[in-house]
């Protein structure tokens, strides 16, 4: 495995096969495979408690597989952990820095844990570089949602990591800090560092170079946003026209062909499986209301809601990589 | 207003009773308050009725006799009888006798001189020595009471005769007693250097009772375990700040000792100091290992107290440690307070030296390393 395996792996950040994991017999990833290129942002979206955190913390070694194993940045996952730690920035789901200590103090802290040279510097230029400049001497506690994200992202790229390990780091953070915030994770990924970044907006999703779509521990899709859409076989519709909307919504959900109805302001979005049956079913409805009605590309969003009622069925089929 | 009352009632019973499932319920799931409700009482019980002995018995005594006669046999044998002193040893020598008494092996010395069978049976009242270790006064003053006693009643037999008539009051010799270190017999002498221990104990357990539960329980563990941090990188560094603020503790309570009640430092400060650190960094590696064990900060605290209860009660601190049976001086020595009040009251009021706390400290020594492998054992460098 040493020498085929060290080239093979220098062409991925992360490379993992068949990951497992259990807790008290309740199997939590149900043999996840993953594969990212370095330099690229890779993201994990699905809903809570579908193992999205638990398989970043195999990744940089907090937990250890019941099954499977992988590499990161080359290093084994299970036997090289303490490599990936130097060379991994982890930010933790959880604020987990110190909020009884200051900005600088925790950016500090972070730094000698690396052994980087002048940590009080490197600390300032860095809250500097993050725009916590100002805020160098506030109290990590004090700091609002958005500025805590921003310390904790500045604490774990500090140590100038290869790889960067995001598990929802902008969840309940509003859409400026947000946007700022996936500024910055795009500026870090054009000098090269790779990127898995774990969400459930789907905003952020279509941010990303490629992701993956976790349900209930297993990947039901992986690959670029718009391969994902197009390989889904969806088909969707954009309806307007006024009243009658509320109606046909009702309408349209009763039909098995239509997966989902979505309200966006004055229009309406209907997705479901391509074909005949579909475009006929919305045609009619449309015409007996007198709505307009044009074809509509479907979105992630409709994608995801199509793998989770239809799971059983992409499972047997397209799941995994 | 009564009517007031009369309404709410009715209301608060049922929110009262809400209450009260509710707490019993966690108290069913909380086993380690469980186990305090049980185990304290039984602690407590057990070690008063059984462990603890306000005039302890079988206490070491070395016996430097200059004087061969079956007279003196007689008495040193008349002394064993009471059953409060064992005889550790004949020694010859004045300084031989002191090193033991300053290290703690005996806690008495039986000094008969030259020529006391021959001078007793002359009817000259000789004197008798009995030398006793006063940093703790109330561990002898059972023994002292007794031996005093002997004077009158020991040589009976033995005078039966022609030296009958030196059996009448006054007693046919002198028993001279010297309380050693502490003359005047004062507690603060002997509560002062105790309490650096407790106090030490106390506070050391505490602050790093904590340390690692309430890294886990503002979730700064997660973060902290993906650092190239290494579990014992993690320990030393969470212990060394303690040490600063063990010192300043111990500095506060000989100050105040010295200044307030006279409690001198006769010892070596140097010999003190190392002993006094080995003893922190023991409580400090101690509160670590109880804080990777457990679950929470409260958890922490509970286990604290239960070490905490024994180490007060049977380390020789509020209590005679020779008043105890053998198995609670086992327990009792394991507890490094037991070690560290030898060491302290040897250093500061009997002026023992290095050599004669060595034993004490390498207890010390061990029983921090020990607690410090468990700890490094026990923490968990994942998350699993």
């Amino acid at each position: 495995m040493s020498a085929q395996g060290r080239t093979e792996a220098a062409g991925w950040a992360i490379d993992a096969h068949n990951l497992r994991k259990s807790f008290g017999g309740r199997e939590v990833v149900r043999g996840i495979s993953l594969k990212v290129r370095r330099g690229e942002i890779y993201g994990f979206l699905g809903p809570n408690g579908s193992g999205k955190t638990t398989t970043i913390r195999m990744l940089c070694g907090l937990l250890t597989p019941s099954g499977g194993g992988g590499r990161c940045l080359g290093y084994d996952i299970v036997r090289e952990s303490r490599m990936i730690r130097l060379h991994v920035g982890y930010m933790t789901q959880q604020f987990s820095l110190y909020s009884d200590l200051t900005v600088g103090e925790n950016l500090a802290f972070v730094a000698r844990v690396y052994g980087m040279a002048r940590p009080v510097e490197l600390a300032e230029r860095t809250a500097r570089e993050m725009g916590l400049g100002a805020r160098l001497n506030q109290l990590a506690g004090t700091l609002s949602g958005g500025w805590k994200q921003r310390l904790a992202l500045a604490a774990c790229t500090l140590h100038d990591p290869q790889l960067l390990l995001l598990d929802e780091p902008t969840a309940g953070v509003d859409p400026k800090a947000r946007r700022d915030f996936w500024d910055s994770i795009h500026a870090l990924a054009s000098r090269g560092v790779t990127v898995l970044v774990s969400t459930h907006y789907m905003d952020e999703a279509e941010r990303c170079h490629e992701l993956a779509y976790i349900y209930k521990g297993r990947i039901l899709a992986n690959g670029p946003v718009d391969r994902i859409v197009a390989q889904s076989g969806l088909a969707a519709f954009s309806i307007s026209g006024g009243r009658g909307l509320d109606d046909l919504a009702r309408h349209l959900a009763g039909l098995p062909q239509v997966e989902s109805v979505t309200f966006r302001g004055d229009e309406m979005h209907v997705a479901g499986r391509a074909g005949k049956a579909l475009a006929d079913a919305v045609h009619a409805a449309c015409k007996a209301r007198r709505l307009t009605c044009t074809a509509d590309a479907p979105t992630l969003e409709d994608v995801f809601i199509h793998f989770m009622e239809d799971r059983p069925k992409v499972c047997g089929g397209e799941a995994g990589a | 207003m009564s009517g007031r009352k009369g309404h709410a009632l009715p209301r608060l019973v049922p929110r009262l009773w809400a209450m009260i499932i509710k707490e019993f319920i966690q108290l069913k799931r909380d086993r380690l308050s469980l186990a305090m409700i049980v185990i304290i009482p039984l602690m407590e019980l057990l070690l008063f009725g059984y462990a603890i002995n306000m005039t302890p018995r079988h206490l070491p005594l070395a016996v430097l006799s200059a004087d061969t006669s079956a007279l003196a046999r007689d008495f040193v044998a008349a002394v064993k009888q009471t059953g409060y002193f064992d005889i550790r040893g004949e020694v010859t020598s004045e300084a031989r006798a002191k090193a033991m008494l300053r290290s703690g092996q005996v806690i008495a010395i039986l000094r008969i001189p030259p020529g006391f069978g021959r001078k007793l049976r002359a009817g000259m009242r000789p004197q008798m020595l009995l030398a006793t270790d006063a940093t703790d006064p109330v561990t002898t003053s059972g023994a002292v009471a007794a031996v005093s006693a002997l004077a009158t009643r020991v040589f009976r037999r033995a005078l039966r005769g022609p030296g009958a008539d030196l059996l009448a009051t006054p007693a046919p010799f002198e028993l001279v007693v010297h309380k050693r270190y502490n003359p005047a017999g004062k507690t603060a002498i002997n509560i002062v250097p105790g309490l650096i221990g407790v106090i030490l104990t106390m506070t050391m357990l505490v602050f790093t009772g904590l340390a690692v539960t309430r890294e886990v329980e503002r979730g700064t563990m997660e973060a902290l375990l993906a650092t190239p941090l290494r579990p014992v990188e993690i320990m030393l560094g969470k212990i060394a700040p303690y040490i600063i603020a063990g010192f300043i503790q111990m500095a506060i309570i000989m100050g105040a000792g010295r200044l307030l009640f006279g409690v001198p430092l006769a010892g070596p400060a140097q010999v003190l100091l190392v002993f006094t650190l080995i003893f922190i960094a023991a409580n400090l590696s101690l509160g670590y290992t109880i804080s990777t064990i457990a679950r929470n900060q409260l958890q922490a605290m509970q286990m604290s107290f239960f070490f905490f209860l024994p180490s007060i009660l049977m380390s020789g601190f509020m209590f005679p440690f020779h008043g105890m049976p053998v198995w609670a001086r086992f327990i009792g020595e394991l507890l490094p307070l037991t070690h560290y009040l030898r060491i302290v009251r040897g250093i500061m009021l009997k002026g023992a030296g290095f050599a004669d706390m060595a034993r004490e400290g390498f207890a010390l020594l061990i029983f921090m390393l020990v607690v410090m492998g468990i700890a490094v054992v026990r923490f968990r460098r994942t998350l699993d």
